[in-house]
């Protein structure tokens, strides 16, 4: 791999952090009020905590920050802290570490975004291939309009609708949360089923929202695949019509969907975000919507930077895994 | 002149708007339901006074009867009037986010591709790397920050701070393939300087991808408005889409089975998606006339 296109794309991953991380510097300090300053006043005010705690909170923030010191020096040490992952303590739940609560939720969404956005590009894909192929069988046609019409549904929309039809009415599946009340995470075999019953619902409704997009696109890659001189000669040769799906047309359709996955992972997250708040899920979403409705702003910050720092190492590591998939994707610019 | 009647086949698709429709069933079913919507919002209003969104207004609780034809919430706020009053401000800060997203993906995309070499290095790059970007956490960061009294222009604009991406992308690699076309290139000869070769010979033909990134904007824009809303960070006192859903979920409106509460926003939004994405499908085959043969 040429080292120019490595160093555009390492690059770009650290221009992406850094900006993350400026904008979390910047915002703050544009708007006329210093907001975490403030809400650690209004904690005290309301008592919440106790005054001599926040304290040691207000304290520990303003030797963080040296809001005595220049603003470059603020600067420069804001984004050392950052690049070590110190996120400093949550407001609302003093003296826990920002980074150990997120660290205690990225586990759990990792898994549930991972294994549903996994499922729902092959699914995806392989249905969009089948709409492009003539020889597919007819009920693939039948399934296209209700696929392509939860696609046009917010992943947590559907997720609300699916929890008023198989939780609430029916009672297949639990209403929400992680894992059955009472019981605490743990690696024995009963509550992995727990864990997994309970993120049915969440993957599908990430699935069910999503299979669409990636049935379109798939879709117009097979028609112009389907054009090609190769795929006209394997008919020609008489090659039975599943091999040719899958060896010649499949094959090189599905190609450019994994850049067009690279592009999407933000997007993923976004939506999964909300999946994870509409069923309390206990993964990094609910912990964001937490600090939202309790204006934990070491944690929303924190939060937001860690995430947008895991889908940049995501979207590296397809970045740099495209080329050896695909040799006809050059290393220049296009 | 070649340039001008070169140019005209694209714009001419608007004026002969009838007969194109027909000829565009996707085009024509999206406009068909977001027309409904509008429609719903500018009739609405004479038949249901806008006092019914006030809280306490009605009897919480209410299922759907002939009295409160879409039932009440918990705070006695009547579901129809809520959906009639509150889908013209979430298709409010879409149009807003949308033309801003436009404008400025349109600035950068005639730049960038136009004129190339460092703009376009800076501006691409800078397009493609908050592409990948959850774009709802760097809103959240910007709402929370300015939180408490938001209103829906407010709210517009802190969206539309990521709806230029797509635009740019779409426009700049447009730009690029026709700043290569012979029309252009005389145009170039006969002495035109960059910005006339732009405004008079680039952007007409651009029309049907300004028209599809322009839905695509909106659309960007509703789906990240409803996602701040439904976080809870939108316009508190305002009956949008996302803020109804917020509070339905706020007051647990599932377990206590008031599907009246939840139900009817997320129809409208999907009516709303719905025909956004069949519009920009139609428009991709006006642009695209290779596509039309395929259904």
């Amino acid at each position: 791999m040429p080292l120019r296109y490595l160093l555009q794309r390492v690059g770009a991953f650290f221009l992406i952090v850094w900006a993350a991380a400026t904008i979390n510097f910047a915002v703050p300090r544009l708007s006329s009020v210093d907001p975490v300053r403030e809400q650690m006043m209004q904690s005290v005010a309301i008592g919440g905590s106790s005054a001599q705690s926040m304290d040691e909170v207000i304290k520990s923030y303003e030797k963080r920050f040296g809001l005595d010191q220049p603003l470059w020096k603020q600067y420069a040490r804001y984004i050392w802290d950052m690049a070590r992952f110190d996120f400093g303590v949550s407001i609302t739940r003093f003296p826990t570490r920002v980074s150990a609560m997120i660290f205690d939720a990225l586990p759990w969404t990792l898994v549930l975004v991972t294994v549903s956005t996994l499922i729902a590009f092959v699914l995806g894909s392989l249905f969009g291939a089948l709409l492009a192929w003539p020889r597919a069988p007819k009920f693939i046609h039948v399934l296209a309009p209700p696929l392509l019409t939860f696609s046009a549904i917010p992943y947590y929309l559907l997720g609300l609708t699916l929890i008023y039809l198989f939780a609430f009415t029916w009672r297949f599946f639990p209403l929400g949360g992680g894992y059955d009340i009472g019981s605490s995470p743990g690696w024995s075999l009963d509550f992995i089923g727990q864990a997994v019953r309970h993120s049915i619902l969440p993957a599908l409704s990430i699935v069910l929202a999503s299979m669409g997009f990636w049935a379109l696109g798939m879709r117009a890659m097979m028609v112009t695949v389907q054009g090609e001189d190769y795929v006209t000669l394997a008919e020609a040769k008489g090659l039975k019509s599943r091999r040719i799906f899958l060896r010649y047309a499949l094959r090189n359709a599905i190609l450019p969907q994994t850049t067009a996955l690279a592009l999407a992972l933000g997007h993923v997250a976004s939506g999964a975000v909300l999946v994870e708040v509409v069923f309390g899920y206990p993964g990094v979403g609910s912990l964001l919507y937490s600090s939202i409705r309790t204006f934990d702003y070491t944690v929303i910050y924190g939060l937001t930077f860690l995430v947008i720092v895991a889908i940049g190492v995501a979207t590296l590591i397809l970045d740099l895994l495209l080329p050896k998939l695909d040799p006809r994707i050059t290393y220049h610019r296009r | 002149m070649v340039a001008t009647a070169e140019a005209q086949p694209a714009t001419g698709w608007f004026l002969r708007a009838p007969r194109a429709l027909r000829a565009y069933p996707m085009l024509a079913v999206g406009l068909v339901l977001l027309l409904a919507v509008a429609l719903m919002s500018v009739i609405g209003p004479l038949f249901v006074e806008k006092e019914r969104v006030n809280v306490g207004y009605a009897i919480p609780d209410q299922r759907p009867s002939r009295e409160y034809l879409l039932g009440t919430d918990t705070v006695g706020r009547q579901m129809l009037a809520i959906i009639i009053y509150g889908t013209p401000l979430t298709l409010k800060i879409g149009l807003i986010s949308g033309a801003i997203g436009l404008s400025v993906g349109m600035i950068f995309g005639l730049v960038s591709g136009y004129y190339g070499g460092f703009w376009d290095h800076l501006l691409r790059g800078a397009a493609d790397a908050f592409l990948t970007v959850p774009g709802l956490l760097v809103l959240v960061v910007i709402a929370t920050t300015f939180h408490g009294g938001i209103s829906v222009t407010t709210q517009a604009l802190v969206v539309s701070a990521l709806a230029w991406m797509y635009p740019t992308r779409t426009i700049r690699s447009q730009v690029l393939s026709i700043r290569e076309r012979s029309y252009v290139q005389l145009a170039r000869f006969s002495g035109m300087n960059g910005f006339e070769i732009i405004v008079r010979e680039i952007i007409p033909n651009l029309l049907p991808y300004l028209a599809a990134s322009f839905v695509g904007a909106v659309s960007a824009g509703i789906l990240a408005s409803i996602g701040l809303e439904a976080l809870g960070l939108g316009p508190q006192n305002e009956p949008t889409l996302g803020m109804t859903i917020y509070w339905s979920m706020y007051y647990t409106s599932i377990l206590r089975n008031l599907w009246w509460w939840w139900a009817p926003p997320i129809v409208v939004i999907v009516v709303i998606f719905t025909g956004l994405f069949l519009i920009s499908a139609g428009l991709d085959q006006v642009a695209n006339p290779r596509l039309r043969n395929r259904t």
